[in-house]
């Protein structure tokens, strides 16, 4: 099964449950992907060996001054303004580029082919048992999405993810745009984690409005749950959202954080808590 | 005018926060809220929305079942895996479907199909909101759920916020940036004079911020790094100090962690008007510091 970690809110402590929700159900055979590919974070608390890394590109478009006849054809298909023709040139602005081909499959003097433009790299490795996979986007990019994609294909690839048993375990970036709906798209489940603060409510109100729009089931997980206001149970009660795990402010915790190590690593009573919540999750999935 | 822009790599390291205090303390002052994902600035400054603008960018992929052959030719070309063929019981191809989600705008199928049964058509993707609060004019926006274009999006509230700042004669644009380093960042990030690095002493924390002040170099921004919550490591506050070191980049400022800044925001206030004490006043600080870098630079 495939469970996401989301949230609309940054900093709410995704990874934390994420990393902690793996390292406590061992005999699942967890297979685990951070596709928070702007700022990957769980490899500081997985610490995994990584065995393969792959680079990950889109085709950019290539001229052939020689056949082009600049007839502006390509610069009036491309959607995303990634090329531009004069009297006698073409300029083509490959960080614009989306990859999507158009314009070599549909220039009239077949003078466009495309070349590869990496754009970040996936790492794949273990970690304590975990099979652990990682996008990394290349600083400058402006595009995350083609990296999540490879990453979820590689996990696609890999035995567990088809394995009913094993668990899939998703880190996925914050907000509620493109790259949030790749990373969750296809998820059984999905955790949101919030804070009890306005700025948490209001951030998981969008949160929920992306799972609703992709038909995703979820629950909520609401940390530094001792420090705050009472207006994030409020709306999860009356819309009846299953509140899955309160983890209470404690400055151990926030230590242990800012130092790298997962909770569970040394608050052993905390494996409980994260089991208890997968048994949660369970039940309240379809059968 | 000179534009600040705060950002932070990680999320809920205190840009928010910070970006509301900011306002309070320029005077003269535009702000522009650029996470337009998740938008949170309107709960500590109450703008009241004076104008609204529909965003409208974009164009999805709609197909026309009653034209469409079922030749299969857009779905072997998208590249984005938007277009779903749904089989009939004994495997033979039913229908083909478009997901809007998916779509990532590319045109290739509306050109390539044989009979033009594919057409785009404009999305509403968005608003964008002209306000005003008692600190100055505010422009903020809504991306609607799941959709794309967020760096326009950002881009247009940018725009928005300068014609006012010019228009009105202020001083000061104020930007809450987004979380990450993509689209939206890079899009945030053009023409600003000033960047300044929300960061947490976390090895996190540590990590995005090398990536953010990494993004900020690349387009050759001036860069200042603040330390929130700064007594949650001293180790690793002592690490950013050293990174920063190295970089030539300036440490500005420090603050502890404090249930004061959570107790502001459930009050819906910038904490720089709730601290009576120290949180308060290495806020003033800080702002003082800005006001000189380029109060220097006037003088030059």
């Amino acid at each position: 099964m495939m469970i996401s970690i989301a949230s609309g809110k940054g900093g709410t402590g995704k990874t934390t449950v994420a990393v902690n929700l793996a390292l406590s159900i061992p005999e699942r055979g967890v297979q685990f992907l951070d596709c928070d590919v702007e700022e990957p974070n769980a490899s500081i608390f997985l610490k995994p060996r990584i065995e393969e890394t792959v680079s990950v590109s889109i085709p950019v478009p290539r001229i052939d001054q020689e056949k082009c006849d600049f007839c502006g054809e390509c610069a009036k298909i491309c959607a995303y303004h990634a090329l531009a023709v004069l009297p006698k040139k073409v300029l083509v602005f490959p960080h614009l580029c989306h990859g999507c081909g158009g314009c070599s499959l549909l220039c009239p003097q077949g003078a466009i082919t495309e070349q590869d433009r990496e754009i970040g790299r996936v790492e794949i490795g273990h970690s304590n048992g975990i099979e652990f996979i990682q996008g990394k986007l290349n600083v400058g990019e402006a595009m995350p999405t083609p990296l999540i994609r490879v990453i979820k294909e590689k996990a696609r690839r890999r035995g567990r993810w088809t394995n009913p048993a094993s668990v899939t375990v998703i880190d996925a970036p914050p907000g509620t745009s493109c790259s949030v709906i790749e990373a969750i798209k296809g998820s059984d489940f999905c955790i949101l984690v919030t804070e009890p603060t306005p700025f948490g409510l209001n951030d998981l109100i969008l949160a929920v409005e992306v799972l609703k729009k992709l038909q995703v089931s979820f629950g909520v997980v609401i940390n530094r749950s001792s420090m705050g206001d009472y207006r994030v149970d409020s709306y999860c009660q009356e819309n009846h959202i299953p509140i899955l795990l309160r983890i209470p402010f404690d400055r151990e915790i926030a230590t242990l954080y800012s130092q790298g190590i997962p909770i569970v690593q040394e608050k052993k009573e905390y494996i409980e808590d994260f089991r208890q919540m997968m048994d949660y999750i369970q039940e309240l999935l379809p059968t | 005018m000179k534009q600040i822009l705060i950002i932070s790599g990680k999320g809920g390291t205190g840009k928010t926060v910070l970006t509301s205090s900011l306002a309070a303390l320029a005077k003269a002052a535009v702000l522009a809220d650029c996470d337009v994902d998740a938008a949170d600035l309107h709960l500590l400054l109450h703008p009241v929305v004076k104008g609204t603008q529909e965003f409208w960018s974009g164009q999805k992929a709609v197909i026309d079942d009653g034209q469409c052959i079922n030749c299969g030719r857009c779905l072997s070309l998208c590249r984005f895996e938007a277009i779903k063929a749904l089989k009939n019981q004994d495997g033979s191809l039913k229908k083909i479907e478009i997901d809007p989600i998916a779509c990532e705008e590319c045109r290739v199928c509306y050109y390539t199909c044989p009979v033009g049964a594919i057409q785009m058509e404009d999305r509403l993707s968005g608003l964008l909101f002209i306000s005003e609060t008692k600190y100055g004019p505010m422009v903020h926006a809504k991306l609607g759920i799941a959709e794309e274009n967020s760096g326009k999006l950002v881009a247009l509230v940018k725009q928005k916020a300068q014609e006012i700042a010019q228009a009105e004669g202020k001083r000061w644009l104020i930007i809450d940036g987004p979380p990450g380093i993509g689209c939206p960042v890079i899009a945030s990030l053009s023409g600003v004079d000033l960047v300044l690095v929300v960061t947490e002493p976390t090895l996190s924390g540590i990590y995005d911020m090398e990536r953010v002040i990494d993004l900020a170099a690349h387009f050759g921004v001036l860069t200042k790094v603040f330390i929130n919550k700064c007594d949650i490591n001293w180790d690793n506050t002592r690490t950013i100090e050293e990174i920063c070191q190295k970089r030539g980049i300036e440490v500005i400022g420090y603050l502890p962690f404090s249930e004061e800044v959570v107790q502001s925001l459930i009050l819906g206030m910038p904490v720089v008007e709730y601290s009576k004490g120290m949180i308060a006043e290495e806020i003033i600080t800080l702002w003082k510091k800005i006001e000189a870098i380029f109060q220097k630079e006037g003088k030059s």
